[in-house]
């Protein structure tokens, strides 16, 4: 390194070595290594704030990886924060590296934190947490790339070169230059002879504050040329070159930096990640390829052949063919791309055209998943644990205050009351945690009442705790910023349905609005892509559950109500085709759903959303056309059929006729069976045939019909539909069905001459006629043991086995045997007829 | 994504001739769809070539880039042929395709670099006529082609024999007839292919040699047929047919694959449904109906929500049905609603013409898609502003 050459080319006059770079950009990393190695400082200025001057060394830690950012925080509220993300391809931090390793010191030069954090909290236009880290954000490393919309020096550049794309023209003149220049500073040079040149069009291009920021830099780079003389290298911003380099007086910058606020501010180093640095990941540090720039960064040469060569890796991975012979074919056409397009070497986007005509067929399915993995990349960076607490932490202790909630490693209940503030906000906290990670609290089951206001707590700390809560600090400054952070994170990498209800439910518990749109368009997304009407169904129930936990809360749930609808919607559509060809069980699983989309709409009803104010009819529509479909399962037709009728949408008449088509001689038995277990089966169905003589005639005329050989495999059915009646509703039934039809013990002329199913009156001389016979048959003349035998059988089961006095082979069988018994019974059916005779 | 910019016809392989690019016709010259020559005077439709000879003629003659060995035109220009743009001299050149100048780069520039070109998209995509159009640009003929059916014999690729001469003089390079593949390996031509996945695999395999050794051996004479410099192919496919007869990965791995897109933006494509609806309903004298631009619209809407799966204000998702939905589809719905309207109706285009052309058209497998459809009318246009009557039009139609 020859020293005075290097003086020479320093550029006009002596002074301070002013790299301008852009952040981010590998090129310029590359350049400032190269010109720190040629000019070999003695001391190593960069933008950033000084007051994490403390934390420089450990940049060097071994547990220090990049991607990290410098977090800067107001102490009292850490909500207010500002980062600076650093990537290992950011010249900021190369200079860093530097500096440390030649054991050079380096400094921040920026405008104390402490000024701009105060900034922010004076603008009004920031209110919310997120927006106020990115406006943050923006000012490191927003204006080198052109990012602000008043005035942007790399577009104005750009466009006078004849280029439309900012990032483009200038990744074609800085950052894809030829490694291995001659000189080392050229490119610095001819970039600050540019933007002095800009400068000078467009004075401080809106950014009125950069102007303090730039006296501020100026009177450090002044103390820094006092302390070490002329070996001083400054690295920032290519914007600032041209004012730093102006001369201007002393007391005219420091009184720039009069009156400046103030607010009280913290610094420490936070990980970072490749997709936070990219635009797509919320905080913008403004690069879109931050895998692709690390790639160029590391890459020792042939960056298209490495870069290509990875892609083809990937692929492989993924199981596609991919051989040596398409890699080679993809560079010829990057490189031939790139000569077309008049480029010095072929960039991001000629690779990634190369990817997809060769590698990828056309199609851009392999594209993303190379954009996804490799251009932007998974990249985690990490900081050594003696890196001063995440802000997350004091947020946390503040809370824990706040709420007088200690941390304790004894675990202890927690009762709440949700409608006392304190408790509310006790509950929110916990519930947050949660999200985070943070298992703090357990949820408990309710000791005291049932009410909705009410939870129970098993509190206890544990000391990895304090590390989860290191760990969440990625997420966010505050609590409450970080669980919405994070549920944001995991709606959109959920796997299921039922995963993205799930969280929407605890967003709603947890008391996070902000996250809460975003769970919803997840939600709406997965439920629209979801073909599985199962899934859905399984979905609405827990939406609607949350929609009623939101009122308790006082939370909008409109949006909420808004999906629920549309959940509704599609699981009414996909219902009917869905109950065709099902076996036993998922009937009885689709039954189950019918249940409680049944429930859950009932409920829904009550809160309409905008433009679902009919779902109640529509869902009804749904259930007629249910239950004349005959492919559907006997027990969801019949189970629909109920439900249309507890809820008065089909009269009495249609519900009998419903139930004699589907009892009728053509409908197999089994079916049948179903049929009557989907109606009359759980509460209330019994009631039902006790109120209904004409739909429990139609039962026993059904049952007396069903063959013998067919009996056996209805039987577990009925006994199951029965059996769960209570004993009550059994006892009614059995006396109903031993009565007959519509009368009481033999009172002819109250006999309902219309009762379907049986006949006009009693044949009197007929049932004399069997009399002797029973009597000689029984041999003995306790009828009325018989008839007791009976009435539990018939309560029991099966309305059928009441047929058994008139044979007299009524020895009261148990009902809970199988099907030898059974197979009596169907034999003994037959005298049914004569006994209601 | 593209629109393109005239709806392509198949173009029938005519008489080759040679001199396309010679200014013959001065009176063309200036007018892009410039009046045919004499000698095509009947044709129903001129190539590329001879409808845009003055383009190319002023183009080759500003053309300072280096150009590959027998290219008329260096890359630079083929890429301003396709894209449009004014030269320096002011000659305006008219854009022959309308879409992602990203598509025309890769395509010329593989071209360049002689690898194949393969042109995947969904019918109506303009794939044939952007193939035309390159082989055009880059050599000055754009009838070298081979229509692939599923019939087209290995002879239509390689060569075939005059059998008179055949018997009469025996084997000879006289009594071989050449492929269009064959003529522009050894001119050092653009050759193309259309429909290379209806051709049978064995017969496309023919194709290996002649793309990666750019030899083609005659073994009855004991010679083959070298490649000169400047020949390459263009073949273009239809990716819903891919099944037809899938490329081998052999063949695949020869080509280079541009997919063209569909319509970028759904007024591009509401422009090419309504400018090719308005020519059909001339040819097919349907009685002249009243602009009925919101029905086109509505059904333009409908079929790109579909397709994309997304609704147009991005906010819900959708399942897609198994139909293409490609926009000669929306054009025939649209034909079919004109009919009728004009025939049956109160000859003004309603929302119940279209509706029953739309089910048809989005229906393609009665259970799947069926319930893809009930869901994107109950919970997309049943709510949406103004199409009350749209919604129950096709709730009649579906029912």
């Amino acid at each position: 390194m020859a020293g005075d050459e290097v003086t020479g080319s320093r550029g006009p006059g002596a002074g301070p070595l002013l790299l301008g770079v852009r952040h981010h950009g590998p090129g310029s990393a590359r350049a400032v290594r190269a010109a720190l190695e040629a000019a070999r400082p003695r001391a190593v200025l960069i933008e950033g704030p000084p007051e994490a001057d403390a934390l420089i060394p450990l940049a060097l830690d071994k547990g220090m990886r990049p991607p990290v950012a410098l977090l800067a925080h107001a102490v009292d509220e850490p909500g207010r924060s500002a980062f600076w993300p650093l990537a290992a391809f950011s010249p900021e931090w190369v200079a860093l590296r530097w500096a440390l390793e030649h054991d050079v010191p380096a400094r921040f030069i920026d405008l104390p934190a402490v000024h701009t954090l105060a900034w922010q909290r004076d603008d009004e236009n920031a209110p919310a947490v997120e927006g106020e880290a990115e406006t943050g954000d923006e000012r490191p490393s927003g204006e080198g790339v052109g990012a602000d919309v008043r005035v942007d020096p790399l577009a104005v550049l750009a466009g006078t070169a004849g280029h439309d794309d900012p990032e483009r023209w200038w990744e074609d003149v800085v950052e894809h230059r030829g490694r291995g220049a001659a000189d080392p500073f050229a490119p610095f040079l001819a970039l600050e002879e540019a933007m002095g040149a800009l400068r000078e069009a467009y004075g401080s291009g809106g950014h009125e504050r950069d102007l303090v920021r730039e006296a501020h830099m100026r009177l450090k780079i002044r103390a820094a040329h006092r302390e070490f003389g002329d070996g001083v290298a400054v690295v920032c911003g290519a914007w600032h070159v041209p004012a730093l380099r102006r001369k201007a007086t002393v007391a005219a910058d420091r009184a720039l930096l009069k009156g400046l606020p103030k607010v009280k501010a913290d610094l420490t180093w936070v990980p970072w990640t490749h997709r936070r640095l990219s635009r797509a990941g919320g905080y913008g540090a403004g690069i879109d390829s931050p895998g692709w720039y690390a790639h160029l960064f590391d890459a020792p040469d042939r960056p298209v052949e490495r870069w290509l060569t990875k892609v083809a890796g990937l692929m492989r991975e993924e199981d596609r063919i991919v051989s040596p012979a398409h890699v080679i074919e993809a560079v010829r056409l990057a490189e031939t791309l790139a000569a077309m397009r008049g480029r010095p070497l072929p960039g991001l986007s000629e690779t990634t055209d190369a990817v997809r005509a060769v590698l990828g067929d056309g199609s851009d399915v392999p594209l993303a998943l190379v954009h996804d993995r490799l251009v932007v990349g998974d990249v985690l960076g990490e900081v050594p644990e003696t890196a001063p607490a995440v802000p997350l932490q004091r947020d946390l202790a503040r809370l824990q205050r706040r709420l007088r909630l200690k941390p304790e490693a004894l675990e202890r209940e927690l009762e709440l009351d949700l409608r006392g503030e304190t408790d509310a906000a006790r509950s929110g906290l916990l519930h947050r945690l949660r999200l985070l990670g943070v298992d703090w609290g357990e949820p408990a089951a309710s000791r005291g009442g049932t009410g909705t206001f009410r939870e129970t707590w098993r509190l206890r700390w544990e000391p990895e705790l304090s590390v989860r809560v290191a760990e969440a600090g990625i997420w966010g400054t505050t609590v409450l910023a970080a669980a919405n952070a994070r549920a944001e994170a995991d709606a959109v990498g959920a796997q299921t349905l039922a995963e993205v209800t799930g969280l929407a439910e605890h967003c709603l518990l947890a008391g996070l609005s902000d996250a809460l749109p975003v769970v919803m368009r997840v939600l709406a997304d997965r439920a629209a892509l979801d073909a599985d009407v199962g899934h859905l169904a399984q979905a609405l129930p827990a939406l609607v559950r949350s929609l009623r936990y939101g009122d308790v809360r006082g939370t909008d749930t409109g949006a909420l109500a808004g999906v629920a609808a549309g959940l509704a919607e599609r699981v009414f559509v996909g219902l009917p085709p869905a109950c065709a060809a099902l076996d036993a069980d998922a009937a009885e699983a689709m039954r189950r759903h019918v249940d409680a989309v049944h429930t859950a709409v009932g409920l829904l009803g009550d809160t309409p959303a905008a433009g679902h104010d009919d779902l109640r009819p529509r869902w009804h529509t749904v259930l007629r056309v249910l239950a004349e479909r005959d492919t559907a399962p006997g027990v969801i037709r019949g189970r629909v059929v109920r439900l249309l009728l507890d809820d008065g949408a089909i009269e009495q008449d249609r519900a009998a006729r419903l139930m004699g088509l589907a009892l009728s001689p053509g409908t197999p038995p089994p079916d049948a069976a179903a049929w009557i277990e989907g109606f009359v089966g759980g509460g209330g169905g019994g009631m039902l045939l006790v109120h209904d003589e004409r739909l429990l005639g139609l039962v026993d005329a059904w049952l007396t019909g069903v063959p013998a050989e067919a009996f056996t495999d209805v039987l577990p059915l009925l006994r199951r539909t029965f059996s769960a009646y209570e004993p009550g509703v059994r006892r009614t039934l059995g006396e109903l069905v031993r009565r007959g039809p519509g009368q009481g013990g033999g009172a002819a002329g109250a006999l309902a001459a219309g009762t379907p199913g049986f006949g006009p009156g009693l044949d009197r001389e007929r049932a004399d006629a069997v009399v002797p016979v029973l009597r000689l048959l029984l041999g003995l003349d306790e009828a009325a043991t018989a008839d007791g035998a009976v009435k539990d059988q018939v309560a029991g089961a099966k309305p059928s086995s009441a047929a058994r006095p008139a044979t007299g082979a009524a020895t009261p069988m148990p009902l809970s045997f199988g099907s030898t018994g059974a197979a009596a019974d169907g034999a003994a059916r037959d005298g049914r007829t004569g006994a209601a005779a | 994504m593209s629109a393109p910019v005239e709806v392509s016809v198949e173009p029938t392989p005519a008489e080759p001739s040679r001199h396309h690019c010679a200014p013959a016709h001065p009176s063309a010259a200036g007018s892009s769809e410039g009046a045919p020559g004499p000698e095509t005077r009947e044709a129903l439709r001129p190539h590329a070539e001879q409808a845009f000879a003055a383009e190319l003629t002023a183009l080759a003659a500003q053309d300072d880039r280096p150009r590959p060995a027998r290219w008329k035109l260096s890359p630079w220009a083929v890429a301003t042929y396709l894209l449009g743009g004014t030269l320096p001299d002011g000659t305006v050149i008219t854009p022959k395709y309308v879409g992602p100048r990203r598509i025309v780069e890769v395509a010329v520039t593989t071209l360049a670099t002689d690898r194949a070109l393969l042109l995947l998209g969904v019918p109506g995509t303009a794939k044939t006529w952007v193939s035309e159009h390159l082989a055009a640009a880059v050599s000055g003929d754009s009838t070298l082609l081979v229509q692939g059916t599923a019939g087209t014999p290995e002879e239509a690729i390689r060569y075939g024999w005059n059998y008179a001469r055949l018997l009469a003089h025996g084997p000879s390079r006289d009594a071989l007839v050449p492929s269009p593949v064959m003529r522009a390996m050894a001119q050092g031509m653009t050759a193309r292919v259309e429909e290379l996945t209806r051709i049978p695999a064995d017969v496309q395999d023919t194709l290996i040699t002649i793309l990666s050794e750019k030899t083609l051996p005659i073994p009855e004479l004991g010679e083959e047929v070298q490649a000169v410099g400047g020949f390459n192919l263009i073949a273009t496919a239809n990716d819903r047919d891919r099944g037809v007869n899938d490329l081998s990965s052999a063949l695949r791995r020869r080509f280079n694959t541009v997919v063209l897109p569909l319509p970028e933006s759904p007024e591009a494509e509401v422009d090419i449904v309504s400018r090719r609806v308005e020519q059909i309903g001339r040819s097919l004298d349907l009685p002249a109906v009243p602009d009925g631009i919101d029905e086109i619209r509505r059904v333009v809407t409908v079929f790109r929500e579909l397709r994309g799966g997304v609704t147009a204000d991005g906010r819900t998702k959708l399942k897609s049905p198994s139909g293409t939905l490609s926009t000669a589809e929306a054009i025939s719905v649209v034909t079919g609603g004109l009919a009728l309207a004009a025939h049956f109706g109160d000859g003004v285009l309603r929302a119940g013409d279209i509706a029953a052309g739309i089910l048809g058209a989005v229906v393609r497998d009665p259970a799947a898609d069926r319930v893809v459809w009930q869901e994107y009318l109950e919970t997309v246009i049943r709510e949406r502003d103004g199409w009350k009557d749209f919604y129950r039009a096709c709730r009649e139609v579906s029912a």
